[in-house]
């Protein structure tokens, strides 16, 4: 049997198993569980960005056909829950704690965003409930509103939360000041840009939806989600706002259609179905329709930033000087603090050897949505910042922009490498992948491309970006040093069934990574048991005994090698069986892809003999080893991950009418070991593609009343298939020093590289229009008016 | 959506007779109906399906003019032998309104009946100078659109179907909007019996005539010869996509082109 099946262990392009269940329309989310008796939730949202709710009145509910009832932030008061809580506490410059305003599940006091959640209406079904809420009447005093970050800073600006002065909820710091100065003062040039980090809006292709359930003789919750991390939602719903022990609540997330961050977080609708389903005493469902994506769910990014670097006369990098105004929306979402300091600040050496980096950061209440991790999560932030820097410093000090990177490149030998902001890469080689990309791209070819498009009418740009990111998230003694309420450790199970099948349980959540595959290949590679014969159990905090969850391109670097070591852990204790059914020295005995081998004879026994053994122990050592054969290991990594590439972008303008197409993309990429080679190049593809929404087409935009203007499909531009270009996909390994497997992680590499490769594309085709400041999106409006300006200026 | 009444007849009277009710709607291909009924954005007493009526459906050549019934889908238009051949602009027209869902759902009686300011086939109506049959009378496509979502049909008048002459030459061109992929400034061009006549749409409230382009191509059928005219921005629209003049630039750059592709 064994010589037909195809390798399907590390470094296989395994087909995807679940797609089997995706592509036929047969998988389960959250929206197909349906429950006897089951009623519908449907939230009544402000229409005003900033008011106080001086009355709601729902006398006009009563009777009306289906509706059971109507719960008001007053209702949820009365019982007592806590607030949504924030799993991330920053500290001042001066070492005093963030502000950290309450954030109540229904508002009741003010309301602090248009979406915002007033009341919730519950009827026989949806239609039903939101007749109901239609029907409710809120007395609303509408109070002005800090719409953006500019507004909320303004001397005398709204307070969005009373108390919070200034609407600031942290001032804070890394790096050192007073070396940094003495870096600049003997700079022989400082290049300074100011940059703003386009808001986005994350869209994920379903939306967010929760079914809760109450079992009054069990006194159960449980509660189906659309989550990236249900134990995370069980721990803060449970704890924090509901008060329901763990042994008393089970959170589900079941297949899960997208998130890219905005699914980590514990939404006030899960606490509000579940909540509902014990006052009620019957299942209570809400499934958000796409208007309530773009107005409830967390957005991204919105950063605005001065940059200053410090070069000698050769372009060595002498230091580098950044101050950001980070928007954090109306509340603090479960991890919005910790954005834009500890996954952004700490990102900033780049790829380059910085003797010194401070960076202030300044984060911003606004009545906005609550703005917290997206793909990428403060390193995209970082590596724009940084790869837009770098380009208008090669321009200004007349040195090429990639010869500028290779001469502040951190060396292949000088890893493990400490940089001045906290992080110490272990591993990396920027020259082998700038050197592959170029060539890939055929960069040195590059400008008779140019003068082709020029005959054509067309502007030709190219660009690129060496970025490093820190992911596979997180130890959890330095993050609890740095302000995180929780470890960020990972939990795997191997169970051995008794005829040598296998089922994995993970605490990481698949929602389109492919952990049913890449997950089965390490057991695979390492047990030997063919892919169809293992299972990954996920998303269930009944059957998975702990887990932390998916984000931070953390699965495989720290799920994959909690699964490793249980891995060893079952092959440790079927060691010492197969020595008690052979009759050898446990020390004899060696072990590779499920045979187990007497060292130097050919005496074998298989996985399945030992696993046989185990569960039916006739013939067993039952007073030195216990029956089974299953292992569970919690791994808690000993340091980030650090991926690092080249990504270069090839645009052309139609400057008649601005619009940039993409022509080309390049991404070589160090991902460290790649298990499945199909996956990674999908993973990267999707991060590209949302790299390139953020570069050339995506923005959020509120106006000064708060009003969500891109607040649907018709005005908030999501990437389409024609808007992106052929895209290259390639590696270069170098592993990861400290994991088991040596791998880095690829989630969001491809969101972090690409946005300052193509904005610096779109500048080098506007080379002879002396573009400084580029902000994204470069919208065909925006390229027309650099280009439309560009010749006014040239004819005066 | 809100619950309604829902009728399917079979001929024009009968649908007239359905709409004589003011709070009745008729629905063709349904794209802009339906969307604004699930967004609880209109509370119709009734929907009167018009998919059954015979008398509306079809695309013919009646002498020196192609009638397309007003439930022609876009798709058929764009699929149309008659029109690829005497109006091929029109069918390329078609062919890229929206997306594939949206050409095998959207009619054409629909759209100029909705005159959505970012409508594609208003400008074609303009442009070729079509005339517009209705279940009362026949309508000119000048007198026809009146101003955005408005046009001179009565509460309880169908289009039947819309008359285009067939063209000496004709071409469009359009800048999409980024997000929605509407039209954010398009200009349709055309020449038939001697006559220019240059329609504009997307950067408007309301589709209108380009009288400075149609004097210059009357005399001087080129792209250059539009390629100096600057439209006016006054009263153009400006959003978050792109300002009035950045429009008002657009429909220069899409005269231009269509003029090109007019040949």
């Amino acid at each position: 049997m064994n010589d037909v099946v195809p390798f399907e262990g590390i470094g296989a392009s395994v087909r995807r198993k679940e797609d089997f269940r995706f592509l036929r329309g047969r998988g389960a989310y959250t929206a197909d569980f349906n429950r006897q008796g089951q009623l519908h939730a449907w939230i009544l949202r402000s229409p005003h960005a900033h008011a106080r709710i001086r009355s709601v009145d729902v006398a006009a509910t009563t009777g009306m056909p289906g509706v059971v009832t109507v719960f008001t932030g007053a209702d949820m008061a009365k019982d007592n829950l806590g607030g949504l809580p924030c799993g991330w506490q920053i500290h001042n410059k001066d070492g005093s704690p963030m502000a950290e305003p309450p954030h109540a599940v229904i508002a009741h006091d003010k309301v602090r965003h248009v979406g915002d959640p007033v009341a919730v209406a519950i009827a026989a079904t949806r239609d039903q409930a939101r007749d109901a809420a239609e029907a409710i009447v809120v007395d609303y005093d509408v109070l002005p509103a800090a719409a953006t970050l500019e507004a909320a800073l303004k001397p005398g600006a709204p307070e969005v939360h009373g108390g919070v002065a200034g609407n600031l909820c942290y001032d804070w710091h890394i790096g050192d000041k007073t070396v940094l100065d003495a870096a600049f003062a003997k700079a022989h040039k400082i290049v300074s840009l100011d940059l703003v980090n386009n808001r986005l809006i994350p869209n994920a292709m379903e939306p967010r939806a929760a079914l809760g359930e109450y079992d009054p003789t069990t006194g159960d919750y449980t509660l189906h989600t659309t989550s990236q991390n249900p134990h995370v939602i069980r721990l803060l719903m449970g704890a924090n706002v509901l008060h329901i022990p763990e042994s008393k609540l089970r959170v589900v997330a079941p297949d899960v259609g997208g998130g890219f961050g905005s699914k980590i977080y514990h939404y006030a609708e899960e606490a509000i179905v579940t909540w509902s389903a014990g006052k009620l005493g019957r299942p209570v469902k809400w499934t958000a329709d796409r208007t309530e994506s773009f107005m409830s769910d967390a957005h991204g990014r919105d950063h605005v930033s001065k940059a200053d670097l410090a070069l000698d006369a050769n372009g060595t990098i002498l230091g580098l000087k950044v101050h950001t105004y980070a928007n954090m929306g109306a509340y603090l979402s479960t991890f919005a603090p910790c954005v834009p300091t500890y996954l952004y600040a700490t990102l900033l050496a780049g790829t380059y050897i910085t003797p010194v980096i401070y960076a202030e950061v300044k984060a911003v209440f606004t009545n906005t949505v609550p703005v917290d991790a997206y793909r990428g999560a403060g390193r995209p932030e970082a590596t724009f910042l940084l790869e837009r820097l770098m380009d208008v410093a090669a321009l200004e000090s007349g040195i090429d922009r990639v010869e500028l990177r290779r001469r502040n490149f951190i060396q292949p030998d000088q890893f493990p490498y400490q940089t001045p902001v906290a992080l110490q890469y272990d591993s990396g080689n920027y020259q082998a992948t700038l050197d592959q990309a170029l060539a890939a791209a055929d960069w040195a070819g590059f400008e008779s491309r140019r003068a082709e498009a020029a005959k054509r009418g067309k502007l030709r740009g190219i660009g690129c970006s060496t970025y490093l990111e820190a992911c596979g998230i997180a130890p959890s003694a330095v993050v609890g040093s740095l302000g995180a309420r929780a470890g960020l450790y990972e939990v795997g199970t191997i169970r051995v069934h008794p005829t040598g099948s296998v089922t994995v349980l993970t605490g990481a959540h698949s929602h389109g990574q492919g952990h049913e595959t890449t997950f089965a290949q390490l057991v695979a590679d390492k047990l030997g048991v063919p892919v169809a014969q293992v299972d990954i159990v996920h998303g269930d905090t009944a059957k998975v005994p702990f887990g932390m969850g998916t984000y931070g391109s953390r699965s495989l670097a720290v799920g994959g090698s909690a699964m490793m070591k249980a891995m060893d852990k079952v092959i440790a204790k079927g060691k010492r069986i197969a020595a008690h059914l052979m009759e050898a020295s446990v020390d004899d005995i060696e072990f590779e892809r499920g045979t187990f081998r007497v060292a130097g004879t050919d005496k074998t026994k298989a996985l399945v003999d030992i696993s046989v053994a185990a569960y039916v122990p006739h013939n067993y050592p039952i007073d030195e080893i216990e029956p089974g054969l299953e292992e569970t290991a919690f791994y808690d990594p000993k340091n980030f991950t650090y991926p690092g590439g080249c990504h270069i972008a090839e645009v052309e303008i139609d400057p008649e009418t601005g619009k940039v197409s993409m022509v080309n993309f390049t991404a070589v990429d160090d991902v460290g070991r790649v298990i499945n080679p199909m996956i990674v190049e999908g993973q990267v593809q999707g991060g590209i593609a949302q790299g390139i929404g953020q570069a050339l087409l995506e923005t959020c935009v509120y106006d000064a009343d708060g009003q969500l203007l891109s607040g649907s499909m018709m005005d908030y531009t999501m990437p389409r298939a024609d808007d992106l270009a052929p895209v290259s996909v390639a590696t270069h390994t170098t592993l990861c020093t400290h994991n088991p497997l040596g791998v880095k992680g690829c989630g969001e590499v491809g969101a972090i590289g690409s946005p300052p490769a193509v904005i610096n594309a779109v500048v080098d085709a506007l080379r002879d229009f002396k573009v400084r400041t580029l902000d994204m999106p470069a919208t065909p409006a925006k390229i027309w008016g650099i280009i439309n300006g560009g010749r006014a200026m040239a004819a005066e | 959506m809100y619950d309604f009444q829902y009728h399917k007849p079979a001929s024009v009277a009968d649908a007239v007779k359905l709409l004589a009710d003011p709070d009745a709607k008729a629905i063709s291909g349904g794209q802009t109906l339906i969307p604004a009924l699930k967004h609880r954005l209109n509370r119709p007493t009734a929907v009167v399906d018009l998919s059954g009526i015979a008398e509306m459906k079809g695309i013919r050549r009646e002498g020196n003019a192609i009638v397309i019934g007003a439930l022609s889908r876009h798709d058929d238009v764009a699929g149309s032998a008659e029109v690829k051949a005497a109006i091929p602009a029109l069918a390329d027209m078609a062919a890229h309104i929206g997306d594939t869902q949206v050409r095998n759902r959207g009619t054409m009686g629909g759209s100029i009946s909705n005159n959505d300011p970012a409508a594609d086939y208003p400008a074609a109506v303009v442009a070729l100078n079509a005339t517009v049959i209705t279940s009362k009378r026949r309508i000119t496509a000048d007198e026809f659109f009146q101003g955005m979502f408005t046009t001179a049909l009565e509460p309880d008048e169908l289009v039947i179907a819309i008359s285009f002459p067939v063209p000496e030459k004709a071409g469009y061109a359009k800048m999409r909007n980024p997000a929605s992929r509407y039209v954010m400034a398009g200009v349709f061009v055309a020449k038939t019996g001697g006559e220019v006549r240059v329609a504009v749409n997307g950067a408007a409230p309301c589709v209108f005539r380009q009288g400075e382009m149609e004097a210059a191509l009357g005399a001087n059928w080129s792209a250059e010869a539009v390629g100096g005219i600057k439209q006016d921005a006054t009263d153009l629209n400006g959003d978050i996509h792109g300002s009035a003049e950045y429009r008002a630039h657009l429909v220069t750059v899409m005269a231009k082109r269509a003029v090109a592709a007019a040949g």
